[in-house]
């Protein structure tokens, strides 16, 4: 049973890194704009110039995508 | 005159490093592309340092240096990409919202870690107990429990110790009381039981129902919110901005809040006025339809008084602003507002109508199962541990989510149908309504003036006219050039005040105005038989017949449909207005509504409605004038078009967008759906304490036995609750076409 004496504090610790990963991705302001961050995943602007797919470029893009329901 | 220049000093707010920073609502960001639109076209702009959109909220937050740009330079870019974006006013948007809900999701990550930490040590402790745990490494699991459990429960619980105790401390019970209660109990107990080595420990239940409880609250509160950031949003793009003539002046755009009393303040032709006030310069024609539901043109002149909300006709006009002062109609209204507001709170929701019940009882079960078994000789010690652990197992859990689970549902099925619902126990009320009260003019009839006989009219003169009165003002050439661009090119245009505009069209010599003014007495005298309440408008171009446009308010286009389908439904329907009877008689006859009546001053609408409510009817009143505030106030429960004055949106439950009626019918239905669900979790709720307090009596709880009851139950009246989500089909009224005119319901509808 001495094993528990490594194990309970080592469960304990990685409890507490998710809880403080979380706390601090509140205080952030991560959870402010939901809808946004799922799509700026898929920006390319972080890209260098040649590495960003060919297809896009700022207007028409608008024009061809329905809106979202 | 030069436009006004608006004041940024009110908008903006500097940010430290000598930049300036606002947030903007922008009306028409539906997507990702949108996003990255705006986004890109506002950091081309020199001297913008940051602008993010936030989607969620359909915001954008700027910052820029003053020295290099302005305000206006951002809001004329967005204008030109094609977004209509207007400043929050400072201090407009509600930060308490955000900080609200991260001290819940603080609390709510507390609860959950605690939660599942303790629950490894507790089902070890379940499974050791079965087999061949040894009582050391039991206490020593107990004592690690009680150091995670002891702290995390103290921190995520103060929403409901705070609640309790502020009930308790005005000699109330809501149902925060037992839940307070039952948690501290379990720990309480639990304490001792670890401190006296005992088997049995409650860590992992107090902690589960602080996490469901907190879970619950946390949903409640993300839908109050998106609710709020919405009306925010509509109240900061309808600008409710004034233009002041300063001293030295010059005319700037200021909120209307800071605008003091005695201030100068111009209102150009067409525009609503944005205060109330004396006319001190100028004459003009305003259509005050949205104040007193009367939709005569009156004239006025220098003296006489303006009121917010009503819509200036062709002159500009100088208002010096008065507070509400004695006597006036706002002041008649506000009057009569804060009597109704303290009458609407007589009505208890339907949870603290159970919470009254509910806490008592199972106080007075748990005690006289302490007294139960002191009688039959047990412990004093071992009594009391059982009358605790029936504390702790009726802790309502389910109870207390049985109401707000649905209410959140029931609330994103509004918000889906073009409805905004302010108050959760809104819902409670519509379910109980028999009586339907309409106002008239803005609520069964649109917003503003149409042409009443279009369709018999020839398409040219119709386009020509809408050039016409492109050039004019006028409340009435407005309502005539609303719509899409005319096909005809107007140029040579000249207004002449109080009968019409001239000008060409096409080429070809063109008037629009008075039938005097046009030569077309005859054919208006004719027309105004059949339209009495319009105005007549006569158009000739040279070279065509003239003809006359009847302009007048229009019923909305389901008005006939919606009503029909509200009496098949057994609803009883009134008609209660401000405008003259004719009027009103003739909506009422179009309509098939035998009970109406007219000319009503807003005192006279309480006096009908509290009259029916004393009959023992429950009534929704359906309005959007300033005199209908205090009736919407004083009825059972109350909804108003998103395009009426701020204080009867303030006044009503719910706020319905675009131009159908038929979210009226549709609030109702969802409504009594969620009724329906809020009985059966309650129900639910009764039955798992109906299995559970005998047990818990005969003493038979144990630690597991006690968790897996009080999170099943909470499962089920969740899931249960989900179920308000569908929109019911009985009440949907036929559409036509989903109307698209209006922009603000297609950012409804797109989240």
């Amino acid at each position: 049973m001495n094993i528990l004496l490594i194990l309970v504090p080592a469960a304990l610790l990685l409890g507490l890194i998710g809880l403080a990963a979380f706390l601090w991705s509140l205080k952030s302001g991560q959870y402010d704009d939901l809808e946004g961050a799922k799509w700026r995943i898929l920006n390319d602007d972080d890209l260098p110039e040649d590495e960003r797919p060919e297809h896009r470029d700022g207007g028409s893009e608008h024009e061809t995508r329905s809106h979202m329901g | 005159m030069t436009t006004a220049e608006r004041d940024w000093a009110s908008f903006a707010e500097p940010d430290g490093d000598g930049r300036l920073a606002m947030e903007l609502a922008v009306d028409g960001i539906h997507c990702a592309a949108c996003m990255t639109r705006i986004e890109h076209s506002l950091a081309a702009v020199p001297g913008v340092e940051r602008a993010r959109v936030n989607l969620s909220n359909r915001r954008v937050s700027v910052s820029w240096r003053p020295d290099e740009t302005d305000g206006s330079a951002i809001v004329s870019t967005l204008a030109d990409i094609g977004y209509d974006a207007r400043p929050f006013v400072r201090g407009q948007i509600d930060d308490s919202f955000r900080r609200e809900r991260n001290a819940l999701l603080r609390a709510l990550a507390v609860a959950g870690f605690a939660a599942m930490n303790v629950m490894l040590f507790s089902v070890s402790i379940w499974s050791g107990n079965a087999t061949d745990i040894t009582p050391e490494t039991r206490l020593l699991f107990h004592w690690i429990s009680a150091l995670i459990a002891l702290p995390a429960a103290a921190y995520a619980g103060q929403t409901f110790y705070r609640s309790a105790f502020g009930a308790l401390r005005h000699g109330r019970v809501n149902m925060d009381v037992p839940i307070a209660l039952g948690v501290i109990l379990a720990l309480g107990l639990s304490l001792y039981g670890t401190i006296t080595a005992s088997a049995d420990t409650y860590f992992e239940s107090a902690l589960m129902l602080l996490f469901f409880l907190l879970l619950g609250r946390v949903l409640d509160h993300a839908m109050r919110r998106r609710t709020r950031t919405f009306a925010e949003n509509l109240a900061a793009l309808r600008a409710d901005t004034a233009v002041v003539i300063d001293s030295d002046g010059t005319l700037k755009e200021r909120p209307v809040n800071e605008v003091p009393s005695g201030a100068l303040v111009r209102v150009a032709p067409g525009d609503r006025v944005p205060v109330d006030g004396v006319v001190v310069e100028g004459r003009s024609e305003i259509d005050q339809s949205l104040v007193t539901g009367e939709t005569i043109l009156q004239s006025i002149s220098v003296g006489a008084p303006v009121y917010a909300g009503t819509l200036n006709g062709e002159g500009a006009l100088t208002v010096r602003v008065e507070a509400a002062g004695a006597g006036t109609l706002l002041d008649e209204v506000n009057r009569l507002l804060d009597r109704a507001m303290t009458a609407r709170s007589r009505s208890v929701a339907l949870a603290d109508r159970v919470a009254r019940y509910y806490a008592p009882f199972v106080h007075a079960a748990a005690f006289l199962t302490f007294l139960g078994w002191l009688a039959l000789g047990a412990g004093v010690e071992r009594s009391l541990v059982v009358a605790i652990t029936v504390l702790i197992i009726t802790c309502p859990c389910a109870l207390a989510l049985a109401v707000p689970a649905v209410q959140v549902t029931a609330a994103g099925a509004f918000f889906r149908n073009r409805l905004l619902l302010h108050s959760g126990d809104a819902l409670e009320r519509l379910a109980g309504v028999d009586t339907v009260v309409f106002d008239k003019t803005g609520t069964l009839t649109t917003p503003s003036a149409q042409i009443a006989n279009l369709s018999e009219l020839p398409e040219t003169l119709v386009a020509a006219a809408r050039a016409l009165a492109a050039g004019s003002r006028h409340p009435v050439s407005v309502a005539i050039s609303a719509g899409p661009k005319p096909s005809s090119v107007a140029s040579d245009l000249r207004e002449t005040t109080g009968f019409g505009v001239e000008g060409l069209i096409d080429g070809c010599p063109s008037r629009l105005g008075a039938p005097a003014f046009v030569g077309v007495e005859a054919e208006a005298a004719a027309l105004a038989a059949r339209y009495p309440d319009a105005t007549l408008v006569g158009v000739r171009v040279e070279g065509q017949a003239p003809a006359v446009l009847a302009v007048q308010q229009v019923l909305r286009s389901d008005a006939a449909q919606t009503v029909a389908a509200l009496k098949g439904r057994g609803f009883a329907i009134t008609i209660l207005s401000g405008d003259r009877v004719p009027a009103v008689g003739r909506v009422a006859e179009a309509l098939g509504v035998i009970d109406w009546r007219a000319g009503l001053k807003p005192a006279d609408k309480i006096a009908a409605l509290e009259a029916m409510q004393g009959e023992g009817r429950r009534v929704l009143m359906v309005g959007d004038g300033l005199n209908d505030a205090p009736a919407l106030a004083a009825a059972h429960v109350s909804i108003s078009p998103v395009t009426a004055v701020d204080v009867s949106q303030a006044a009503a439950d719910v706020v319905f967008l675009g131009d159908r009626l038929a979210p009226v019918p549709m609030a109702l239905a969802i409504g009594r759906r969620a009724r329906r669900l809020m009985g059966e979790n309650l129900g639910f709720a009764l039955v798992y304490n109906v299995f559970a307090v005998p047990i818990a009596v005969t003493g038979h709880v144990t630690p597991l036995i006690a968790a897996l009851a009080m999170s099943a139950s909470s499962i089920l009246v969740t899931a249960n609750s989900l179920r308000a989500q569908k929109v019911p089909r009985e009440m949907q009224v036929a559409s036509p076409q989903s109307s698209s005119s209006a922009s603000i319901g297609e950012t409804v509808v797109a989240t």
